[in-house]
């Protein structure tokens, strides 16, 4: 294996338990520089908690996760905290929106750029030369992502009050202020309308083209998973079932199974 | 509800308060003469009381659930928010042409207080001790309002602060000015030292072990009689010198209140630079979501340990200014009582709001002293304010000042 085709997510058969419930059983999965994933699944399927053990929440009980971030050397990601996983260059949205409501949506994304800035309490009691630099480009840098992702107009708005979409928009704006290699999008097209769901797949082609952010995400949507995707996992009961291009899926009688059922014998 | 339907209401909890209250207020046996007193006439009081209060209470509730309509729809843009006139006390905060004179009102007003003629030692002690607990509010309000750690114990640490000084003082004579730095430290050392093994624990849980650790302090000291000389406590504790210059009592009370004053200013100093920062931000976003405040990339166990320490290193300040005052510190400074009334003040004042905590420790100390005239009604009247407070304005005196803060905030430096 080249250095080109290495992949930024290795995970190798990830083990889950909870309690005598295995929630996934020996997933493997790659994803790879310049790639938008899916990770698809009936509900209850494993995508969540995959997310989960990934980022750090939860604590897998088997398996290895590698990641190899561009010019730095490969690191396992097993056992790390969450907010150190983040610093590896991962981040991701929730399922269920988890901005912090009372703070502006400038605030919002400025806690994205916690874990790439230093300062402390001297410094901001202080208020030194090099903490005000520092201040300046995370106001700077947060303004920028937010122009891009089309929320510029509401950076003084309290996130509690934007729209349900623009809430969906702003998680990934905050997630992308940690400068990471790749994004995890936990349903970031849930709850929203058909116009909203084609505006947020332009969103998510571009991070992936312009910023070099790869993508997985997890998603109901087949349409828009179908359109955006450069490869697509199927999870079913915790075990990979399928992984492969979008036309290989569609194909895939083990993923028609799992999605609509079997035939049975009249 | 109209009118009307309020009055039928009211009418039949009067009735209802009469009948309750009947045995109580209306039957007397007197077992002298044994006969039974019938006391018809404080059954019309009962009932014309609560008939009146329910009344009210009907009337404010309503007004209350009106004004919240109206501020209506989950999306409020700015611009409306900006339309709607502001009231005095809003303007006088956010615009600048109103802010600086009122703030300089307020310094010549706190300047010459103490020398007005009708300002008596009693005055000026009072004043002196509100600020003490305007400090310890503002201190507080780093853990419990911006970093949203219910945190019952605080007064563990003021408790380490005082006796940091009385024992320094006792044992090798050290002074005020060395002392106030020990005594924050010391606190702040003891901050850490409970912070690691409890942050771990959320909401309640952290309540409750804070709340312990505050009364393990507490009968350490009672007890431990070799080391703080138990409940008798440690006297003769030198108030601060001014250049060995010799003052009179009036004179000490004046100078420590210009202390307080100072020590206060530098308070507000350091959290409102320290709310507005890196760190500052981090703790707001742990407040409001945990999770998700880990997944950016924030350590939430440094970013909570932080505001632990800094919440105790104030505490232990007032510690050492309290026993400074008091010349004299014991464990029955030290109940939870204490701890409550400097989180009723971070609560009535407006959590994360430092003007809100200024007012709320200014209100809930100054008022019980004021209410001296009612002799024994004073706390009956204090906890009756507390109750319609909560009722009326949860959110406290002074509602998220750090809110409207940051919806003024502008990215200053873009283009």
């Amino acid at each position: 294996m080249n250095a080109v085709t290495e992949p930024l997510l290795d995970v190798q058969a990830l083990t889950m338990n909870f309690g005598g419930l295995t929630a996934l059983d020996q997933v493997s999965l790659q994803v790879h520089p310049g790639e938008v994933a899916a990770l698809i699944g009936p509900n209850g399927a494993g995508k969540t908690t995959f997310f989960n053990c990934v980022t750090g929440i939860y604590r897998p009980s088997g398996g290895d996760i590698f990641v190899n971030p561009p010019g730095k050397r490969r690191r396992r990601l097993n056992g790390m905290k969450t907010h150190q996983v983040t610093a590896q260059g991962l981040a991701r949205t929730f399922q269920n929106i988890r901005l912090f409501q009372k703070m502006t949506v400038l605030e919002n994304v400025m806690i994205g750029r916690h874990c790439r800035t230093r300062s402390g309490v001297l410094g901001a009691v202080l208020r030194d030369p090099q903490t005000r630099r520092e201040e300046r480009e995370i106001v700077e840098r947060s303004y920028a992502i937010l122009e891009k992702i089309g929320l510029a107009g509401e950076v003084n708005e309290l996130a509690m009050n934007l729209p349900y979409g623009d809430q969906r928009r702003l998680e990934i704006a905050r997630a992308m202020a940690t400068d990471p290699f790749l994004i995890l999008l936990d349903e970031p097209a849930a709850g929203m309308n058909p116009r909203e769901t084609d505006a947020l797949e332009v969103l998510i082609r571009r991070i992936c083209d312009e910023e070099g952010i790869a993508v997985l995400l997890i998603e109901h949507d087949m349409r828009m998973v179908m359109s955006i995707s450069n490869r697509i996992h199927v999870l079913d009961y915790g075990k990979k079932i399928a992984t492969g291009t979008v036309a290989e899926i569609c194909e895939n009688p083990v993923v028609i199974k799992a999605y609509l059922g079997e035939e049975t014998e009249e | 509800m109209t009118a009307i339907a309020q009055i039928r209401q009211s009418l039949i909890v009067a009735l209802w308060f009469m009948f309750l209250t009947f045995p109580i207020l209306v039957i007397r046996v007197n077992t002298i003469e044994n006969i039974i007193e019938w006391r018809w006439v404080n059954m019309l009081y009962a009932g014309a009381g609560s008939f009146l209060g329910s009344f009210a209470w009907r009337y404010l509730l309503e007004r209350k659930s009106r004004a919240a309509g109206k501020d209506g729809g989950p999306v409020r843009t700015a611009e409306a928010t900006a339309a709607e006139a502001k009231p005095w006390w809003r303007r006088l905060r956010e615009e600048r042409q109103y802010r600086y004179p009122a703030l300089s009102v307020l310094a010549v007003v706190a300047t010459i207080f103490p020398f007005l003629p009708f300002t008596s030692t009693y005055q000026i002690n009072i004043v002196t001790n509100a600020l003490l607990y305007v400090m310890l509010g503002l201190g507080l309000n780093i853990v419990v309002g911006l970093a949203g750690l219910l945190h019952l114990g605080y007064v563990a640490f003021y408790a380490v602060g005082a006796y940091s000084y009385a024992l320094l003082h006792y044992h090798f004579g050290i002074g005020f000015w060395t002392a106030l730095p020990l005594g924050a430290l010391l606190a702040t050392l003891f901050g850490i030292l409970l912070g690691f093994p409890v942050l771990r624990l959320r909401g309640d849980y952290l309540a409750i072990v804070t709340l312990g650790f505050a009364e393990i302090t507490r009968l350490v000291l009672e007890n431990w009689n070799e080391f703080s000389f138990g409940p008798s406590g440690i006297a003769g504790i030198p108030r601060p010198g001014l250049f060995g210059l010799e003052m009179d009592l009036h004179g000490a009370t004046i100078y420590f209140y210009f202390l307080m004053i100072a020590l206060c200013l530098l308070t507000i100093f350091v959290v409102n630079r320290l709310q507005n920062s890196r760190i500052g931000r981090a703790w707001v976003a742990l407040r409001e979501d945990e999770t998700a405040c880990e997944a950016m990339g924030v350590n939430a166990t440094a970013a909570k340990l932080t505001a632990f320490a800094l919440g105790s290193t104030w505490a232990g300040l007032a510690g050492v200014v309290f026993a400074a005052k008091t010349t004299f510190v014991n464990p029955a400074s030290f109940t939870f009582l204490e701890s409550a009334m400097i989180l009723s003040i971070v609560v009535l004042g407006g959590m994360g709001s430092i003007l809100g905590v200024i007012l709320g420790a200014f209100i809930l100390i100054l008022t019980p002293e004021y209410l001296r005239a009612f002799s024994e009604y004073r706390m009956l009247l204090f906890g009756l304010i507390m109750v319609m407070m909560m009722i009326f304005r949860p959110q406290g005196i002074v509602k998220g000042e750090r809110r409207i803060y940051e919806f003024h905030r502008k990215p200053e430096d873009r283009e």
